[in-house]
């Protein structure tokens, strides 16, 4: 039920470039934005996530049935009446998680923007004016980081007595922005020492101009990292309060599909579709996130990439994998402008030779 | 060892702070908690008891904030966390000493297991990039994204049931005395598997992924291509040079995600009834039980700041650059 | 010191990033001899591709870097020459450090922060001698370390506990443990200031002397070159396009690259000269020019330099046959490599 944070963003300073100075970079792609769909990765997790969003928009209007309308058909298996079958009340699931996905769409995707907001303010400011400010947002923050948030959300929701959606997403939000602040803090503070920016501190421009202008677009990215782990962190926490009963169960989100499984005995009655897709929908949801979180990670730190094609056969007629430390020697024949040419030993052609392989 | 002064001063702000957000958030309680217990425990409440859950909660309204706080920390020095209303008249700190040992097992034991296991696997995904092992890397991108608890719901519908060696629910058989004899730890360990499984699976993959990537970065440093040029063996490149450095960032990141990964197995304890802090911050809220869900916030936090603590010792001892000089 | 017998053969060596048609060739066509008790010196830009070549020769280059073609010939100093690339995983571990030892660019990333030097010393001859006892290691590094001018006493110092010049002092000495026939320096002062960069070379140099090893200093700063080299080779676009005595080059260099270098600096000795840059940015190696790769930025360039590429041939001068140039202007006697 976490999202241990695996973004690599904040120990890749910009200027921890380690390949020989005279590696060849490609030539800067015109269009970033389109190079990042075409990382297989995010292509998976925007489609899946467009499909939630889908249904998050229109699940209360094609769902089959009212959700919590009580039907005479007790927990039957999933058919074609009821494709994910129906719960101890003749409910029918399928309909529950489709209404259900609206208010977990909105819940983390808010939750996501108040904490995003949240982190920029402190992580920047606190990376950009340094000083006592930076000592104060930054104990803030670590203090936040390490009080454990799900706790601290359900002790606050269960003592709010009417924990509607809008108010579990505002609790959520206030409360998991620490980590991304930690990482805006340290990609500020190495913004900060860039020419461009010296520049225009000389220069006069006011503070806000630049952060706005020079910090902030070069930020983007850790950003929206930022934002897609906490709305993961947003929908798992919110779908764990409705689970165990704490926020209001008058509204369908699949904690309170798995909360209702739970209490009325699902497992014990061998009803696993009771409990099964809305679990699922959480797992591919969150896949969704990651996937679209780790297309981030790999779109900053190039490193990370996996390197399409990592077989390649040798010289020796060996297929080996590429990899540091022992560069590959090709079976390809030589460019086409290679010319074979004696050497330059002035002792004319030395012999070579081949040694051979030992075992 | 001024590296670790400061941790400890940070900690203990940290619990301070900790300590009074838990003093305001009773306050935000509306009505008057005490006055329905009081009512509903007539005349078994001592007038002791009556103030003690006033201090607790505020509503000894003569008092200005200053001085309900001052009363508020006497009360935690002496250990009076309050008494709860599920287990009433049984002092928090009783309920909670019962528990703590059940959570610290479970959840203390299976997070280190995973600490270190992720890592390792996440060492060789990392090296040999490329090769087989990137084919877990989808499979644990999708097991890090379930909920624990589903996860544990699942366990318990394919693996318990009658006539299944896993029992369902519970810490231990029911009517054995806790004890550490041959009937009740074979007992207990044969009711934590199925809890501590769950919380395995779903917590392993985290450290995988962040141990990849880390030594993902550190395969392209200067010094493993050193290492290579000085025609050093894999293993030894891959350990010694790569993993070594590639471990540090990932125990700060082990620090820091305690508090997400208590959060989550405490949701376990609740599926299997684990007789954990989980599953009695559970009950709690199921009835309201104001003190008892502060005291195990309280005791989870501090028990997270002293694992952090030991997190932090752990950083000290592997790199050399935080030790001062002399 | 400098004999005419070679010690390293480079030949027709291709370097890729990258597999298949999309693939940017780095180093194109080198050859290059290293002879025994020389200092060779290798210059260019940055994307000239030297250190390509120099990481490339010693398969040390990261992924995707690949070798496309080539060979690199070792004579080891007793026994038959061999191809260094068609070595196994095994025997090149062997022939690392051994043969051929590398001081690397980044002097301040080139020792591991977790370990002692002591260890990382340490590391090398329990590599490649196990049966070496404890003490003779231990008695070895303290003896490489004095060597370099670092007290045996900061053997046990973490590399953060030492200066950026103490640390490239102790990676050449680590260099130097096994004996090795060869040690290449990747631009091995570029984080060091002036006076350090000097002093550190002149050391490495005064050790060549003793010791009789063979150097490939390779460098984007000439002006180092010039005094610390014995030859120098001239790289633009991955292709050396002028080789000679560092005299020679220095004097009357024939490459109008070449000259636009030595121009960029400010002469160390003899008259004062105007100094000026090259105009332009080097090549993109995705997109090479056709002909002399050089021809866009070229002063002197005219009709054929856009269309042939020149190969590298002893030129028609006096002193042609100890140099070696590629340029359409001056009419090559006998092509070489």
């Amino acid at each position: 039920m976490t999202s241990i944070p695996t973004s690599s963003l904040e120990q890749n300073t910009p200027e921890g470039a380690a390949m020989p100075a005279d590696t060849t970079k490609p030539p800067k792609p015109k269009r970033q934005r389109f190079r990042f769909l075409a990382n297989g990765k995010a292509a998976t997790g925007i489609v899946i996530l467009g499909i939630y969003i889908l249904f998050a928009i229109i699940g209360p209007w094609v769902a089959p049935y009212d959700p919590g309308a009580r039907s005479n058909d007790l927990i039957q298996p999933p058919s074609a009446a009821h494709w994910f079958g129906t719960t101890h009340l003749g409910q029918d699931v399928f309909s529950q998680v489709l209404v259900g996905c609206r208010t977990v769409v909105m819940v983390g995707f808010l939750a996501g923007v108040v904490a995003s907001i949240l982190s920029v303010l402190i992580g920047v400011t606190a990376g950009y004016l340094g000083g006592a400010t930076d000592d104060g947002l930054s104990a803030l923050s670590n203090v936040f980081l390490v009080i454990p948030a799900l706790p601290l959300i359900i002790i606050i929701t269960s003592v709010l007595e009417s924990a509607n959606d809008l108010l579990v997403a505002l609790v959520i939000g206030f409360t998991s922005w620490a980590w991304n602040a930690r990482v805006l803090r340290a990609q500020t503070l190495s913004l900060r020492r860039r020419d461009y920016v010296e520049a225009s501190r000389a220069t006069g421009e006011k503070t806000w101009r630049i952060i706005l202008f020079e910090i902030l677009p070069n930020l983007t990215a850790v950003i929206a990292s930022g934002f897609v782990g906490t709305v993961i962190f947003a929908v798992l926490s919110e779908i764990t309060l409705a689970f165990i009963g704490v926020t209001s169960n008058t509204t369908w989100n699949w904690g309170t599909i798995l909360f209702w499984a739970q209490g009325q005995q699902a497992l014990a009655q061998g009803a696993w579709w009771w409990f099964v897709p809305a679990g699922l929908a959480i797992a591919f949801l969150g896949t969704a996130l990651s996937l679209v979180n780790f297309a981030i990670d790999e779109f900053v730190s190039p490193r990370l990439r996996s390197a399409g094609k990592t077989k390649v056969k040798t010289a020796s007629g060996r297929t080996v994998r590429m990899r540091v430390g022992f560069t590959p020697v090709l079976e390809a024949p030589a460019h086409a402008d290679a010319r074979p040419v004696p050497s330059i030993n002035p002792h004319g052609a030395t012999p070579v030779h081949r040694k051979e392989t030992a075992r | 060892m001024k590296y670790l002064l400061q941790r400890i001063a940070f900690y203990v702000f940290t619990a301070w702070a900790a300590i009074t957000l838990n003093f305001f958030i009773p306050r935000m309680v509306p009505g008057d908690p005490v006055q329905s217990l009081i009512t509903k425990f007539q005349g078994q409440m001592s007038t002791q008891a009556i103030n003690s859950l006033y201090v607790l909660f505020g509503l000894d309204n003569d008092k200005g904030i200053w001085g309900q706080y001052l009363d508020y920390w006497k009360q935690l020095f002496h250990g009076d966390l309050g008494l709860s209303f599920t287990f009433f008249p049984t002092p928090v700190s009783e309920v909670i000493s019962g528990s703590i040992a059940w959570t610290l097992a479970l959840v203390g034991i299976t997070t280190v297991i995973s600490f270190f296991l992720g890592t390792g696997l996440g060492v060789l995904a990392g090296w040999r990039r490329g090769s087989w092992t990137d084919g877990l890397l989808p499979v644990t991108t999708f097991l890090s994204s379930v909920p624990y608890f589903w996860l544990g719901l699942i366990a318990i519908y394919l693996l318990t049931g009658p006539g299944s060696f896993f029992p369902s629910s519970g810490g231990f058989t029911p009517g054995l005395v806790p004890a550490w004899d041959q009937y009740f730890i074979p007992s207990a360990i044969k009711h934590s598997l199925l809890p501590a499984a769950t919380i395995l699976i779903s917590s392993v993959s985290g450290w995988i992924l962040s141990m990849r990537n880390m030594m993902v970065t550190v395969a392209s440093e200067d010094y493993i291509t050193v290492a290579h040029a000085k025609g050093l063996s894999d293993r030894r490149v891959a350990l010694s040079y790569a993993a070594r450095n590639a471990l540090l960032p990932n125990v700060s990141g082990f620090a820091l995600s305690l508090g997400f990964i208590v959060g989550g197995t405490l949701l376990v304890e609740i599926v299997f009834s684990y007789p954990g802090l989980g599953f009695q911050l559970f009950l709690a809220l199921g009835a309201k039980d104001y003190p008892l869900m502060q005291g195990i916030f309280l005791v989870i936090t501090i028990s997270v700041l002293v694992a952090n603590l030991l997190a932090d010792i752990a950083y000290l001892l592997l790199d050399p650059r935080t030790r001062k000089e002399g | 010191m400098t004999t005419s017998e070679p010690v390293l053969e480079i030949r027709n060596l291709n370097v890729d990033y990258g597999l298949g048609p999309q693939a940017v060739h780095a180093v194109r066509d080198v050859s290059l001899t290293l002879h025994r008790g020389e200092v060779l010196g290798l210059a260019g830009e940055s994307g000239s591709g030297k250190s390509t070549l120099a990481y490339g020769m010693t398969r040390l280059l990261a992924p995707p870097g690949a070798i496309s073609g080539g060979s690199v010939i070792y004579h080891p100093a007793d026994g038959e020459p061999y191809d260094v690339l068609s070595l196994s995983d095994n025997d090149l571990r062997g022939f690392r450090w051994a043969e051929t030892a590398i001081v690397f660019q980044g002097a301040m990333n080139s020792l591991n922060p977790v370990h002692k030097i002591s260890t990382q010393l340490n590391d090398v001859l329990q590599a490649h001698d196990p049966k070496m006892s404890a003490h003779a290691r231990n008695a070895r590094c303290r003896e490489m370390l004095k060597l370099v001018g670092i007290s045996p006493d900061r053997m046990e110092a973490y590399p953060h506990q030492l200066s950026g010049g103490m640390r490239q002092r102790v990676m050449i000495g680590m260099a130097l443990i096994l004996q090795p026939q060869v040690v290449i320096m990747d631009e091995p002062t570029t984080a060091l200031d002036v006076v350090m960069q000097r002093q550190i070379l002149g050391q490495l140099i005064e050790l060549r002397e003793r010791l009789g090893f063979s150097v490939i200093f390779i460098t984007h700063d000439l002006s180092l070159l010039v005094e610390f080299s014995d030859r120098i080779a001239i790289m633009y676009g991955g292709r050396i396009v002028e080789e000679a005595p560092a005299t020679a080059l220095y004097k009357d260099s024939l490459h109008p690259y070449s000259e636009g270098l030595l121009g960029s600096f400010p002469a160390l000795r003899g008259p004062r000269r105007e100094l000026a840059g090259i105009p332009g940015s080097p090549p993109d190696l995705k997109a090479m020019p056709t002909g002399c790769s050089f021809h866009p930025r070229c002063p002197k360039a005219f009709d054929p330099c856009a269309e042939t590429i020149p190969a590298l041939g002893h030129p028609d001068t006096p002193d042609g046959g100890t140099r070696s140039v590629a340029c359409w202007l001056h009419p090559v006697r006998e092509p070489v490599g």
